[in-house]
């Protein structure tokens, strides 16, 4: 999988579950886009299996097309066509559709139904965006950075439209930058930086990696003390139990686990600065 | 949906986005008008010395159906479909079951209707306000030169896009190449007023011979009302257009 003399993805080996939302979770430029128009069939790689929808996406024909909805990165509406009339438009290309008003109430655009386009703010077009890749009642949907450069309430509305899909059973692979919405929206995530998949797993999972640390932090005669403990149990107890004993107070007692942020900084920043070291003859192809 | 009804459903939404886009009804619509007005006011009276001499308003109306043809076929294809694939609205409707090619026919079956309906618009102004008459008993040769016409140069625009990099570029490529063109092929100026040189230079384009063309089938004054060389010339440069077209055509955008 690589364009002009770089990979720009490689070793990247991942399963999508039915039914699931997959994160698929990295830095700009971590190669997430090139592997997603892999999948989408916009795009010809230079090595590797591809299976989707039991299809190869590079062959894929107007059945395998019925089955899929594509919401890209960055992509214009037709600014002077309504909602509705965009909807209708899409719904024509595909044999058995979502009735309009349905796929209308699902992305939260009642309102909105016959304004064109060119007048919605930039969260309402984005939710069109994804109701004309629903149109067609995929059973595989790809979002390609769904809210980036979104104000926090267009954010929140695009989450809520992204959970229903899931309620739906629909399959969601949806890119994105940021943690939160991985978290907030995925079954199951996978951290890509520099081409490579550097973490997989559920949100839960992702936490606890390296996670036996969980740090504890107090004071003490006005000092600051911090412990990291992979038993916090114990820990706790035999601190706890000693401050009893001596009446003692924990002041400001706090035990955190490491965030899901936390994890993917440490990761993504590791092989991004590995992968500036190595010299780029080695991973030109 | 079948090839047909899903060229004729993507092309009732192409005619409502073409109406509603003030840029396209303007230019490919009200200028000729404007135009035409212009010319027939400033000419009025005067004759034109072509095929034994014509009124300047008689020579005017084909001329400026000729440049709305141009104008609706490869100007407005040129323009919009280069907005819509930087837009990435080709990139997204390849990524549906659509076939591709009902995309690319809508636009041609919108553009061709347009073409139709100023061709109508300008027919009846000519009759009405200059009493240029229509020439009916030539409907059919009419039809065969427009149609030859709009499609060569619907291949001309759709291979004109793979030239233009981005949305600010189209309307700039477009212009560059057709203004000095109508000028030069005696769409604006009459050309018993041009330099024997200059129609030269315009034969080699397929403007100057589209109109010939046109003019042929539009004025009875001139000989037959079929100009099969003028007509080969163009459907010639529309084949090129066509090769190039599906050779160089990108559905996805230049930028980002």
């Amino acid at each position: 999988m690589s364009y002009g003399a770089t990979e720009a993805v490689r070793g990247i080996d991942l399963e999508v579950n039915r039914g699931e939302v997959f994160a698929f979770l990295g830095p700009n430029g971590a190669g997430k886009t090139t592997t997603v128009e892999i999948l989408e069939g916009y795009r010809k790689r230079t090595g590797g299996e591809v299976s989707v929808l039991g299809g190869d996406p590079e062959r894929a024909g107007r059945e395998w097309r019925e089955r899929i909805g594509i919401v890209l990165q960055s992509g214009r509406l037709d600014p002077y066509l309504t909602v509705r009339e965009s909807l209708d438009l899409y719904a024509g290309y595909f044999r058995a559709p979502r009735p309009t008003d349905e796929v209308i109430s699902l992305v939260g655009l009642e309102g909105k139904a016959d304004e064109r386009a060119s007048r919605l703010s930039g969260g309402q077009q984005r939710r069109l965006d994804v109701g004309m890749a629903l149109v067609g009642d995929p059973e595989l949907l790809f979002l390609d950075e769904p809210t980036t450069g979104f104000d926090p309430s267009a954010r929140r509305q695009a989450w809520d439209v992204i959970a229903g899909l899931r309620d739906l059973g629909k399959t969601v692979f949806l890119t994105t930058h940021y943690m939160d919405e991985a978290q907030r929206l995925a079954d199951r995530v996978t951290i890509i930086a520099a081409g490579q998949i550097v973490a997989q797993g559920t949100p839960e999972d992702l936490g606890e990696r390296d996670a036996g640390e969980t740090t504890i932090r107090y004071r003490s005669d006005g000092q600051e003390v911090t412990l990291r403990t992979t038993d916090p149990v114990k820990t706790l107890h035999d601190l706890t139990g000693a401050a009893l004993a001596k009446g003692e107070e924990l002041d400001g007692l706090e035990v955190t686990r490491p965030s899901l942020e936390d994890v993917y900084l440490e990761l993504t920043a590791a092989v991004e600065n590995a992968a500036v070291a190595e010299p780029t003859e080695e991973r030109a192809n | 949906m079948t090839g047909l009804a899903l060229v004729a459903h993507q092309f009732r939404y192409d005619q409502k986005a073409f109406w509603r886009n003030p840029a396209s009804v303007f230019f490919t619509v009200m200028f000729p008008v404007i135009v035409f007005l212009i010319l027939a006011v400033v000419f009025n009276g005067e004759t034109v010395n072509v095929r034994g001499g014509v009124d300047a308003t008689t020579y005017y109306v084909p001329a400026i159906m000729s440049l709305s043809i141009i104008s609706a076929t490869m100007q407005t294809l040129a323009m919009t479909l280069v907005i819509a694939r930087e837009d990435g609205r080709l990139k997204r409707g390849r990524g549906t079951p659509m076939p591709p090619w009902v995309f690319i026919a809508g636009r041609v079956g919108n553009s061709i209707v347009v073409a139709l309906m100023t061709l109508v618009l300008l027919a009846a102004i000519g009759a009405a306000l200059y009493g240029v008459s229509v020439p009916w008993e030539r409907l059919p040769e009419i039809l065969l030169t427009l149609v030859v016409g709009a499609a060569s140069f619907c291949c001309l625009g759709i291979a004109l896009t793979a030239a233009i990099p981005s949305q600010d570029a189209a309307a700039a490529i477009v212009n560059a190449l057709l203004l000095p063109l109508y000028f030069l092929s005696g769409v604006f100026i009459p050309e018993d007023q041009l330099p024997n040189g200059v129609i030269a230079f315009a034969d080699l384009f397929p403007v100057r011979h589209f109109f010939d063309a046109f003019f042929d089938a539009y004025v009875p004054a001139g000989g037959s009302a079929v100009s099969w060389d003028n007509l080969a010339v163009v459907a010639i440069w529309g084949i090129a257009g066509l090769l190039l077209a599906v050779k160089f055509f990108r559905w996805t955008p230049r930028s980002g």
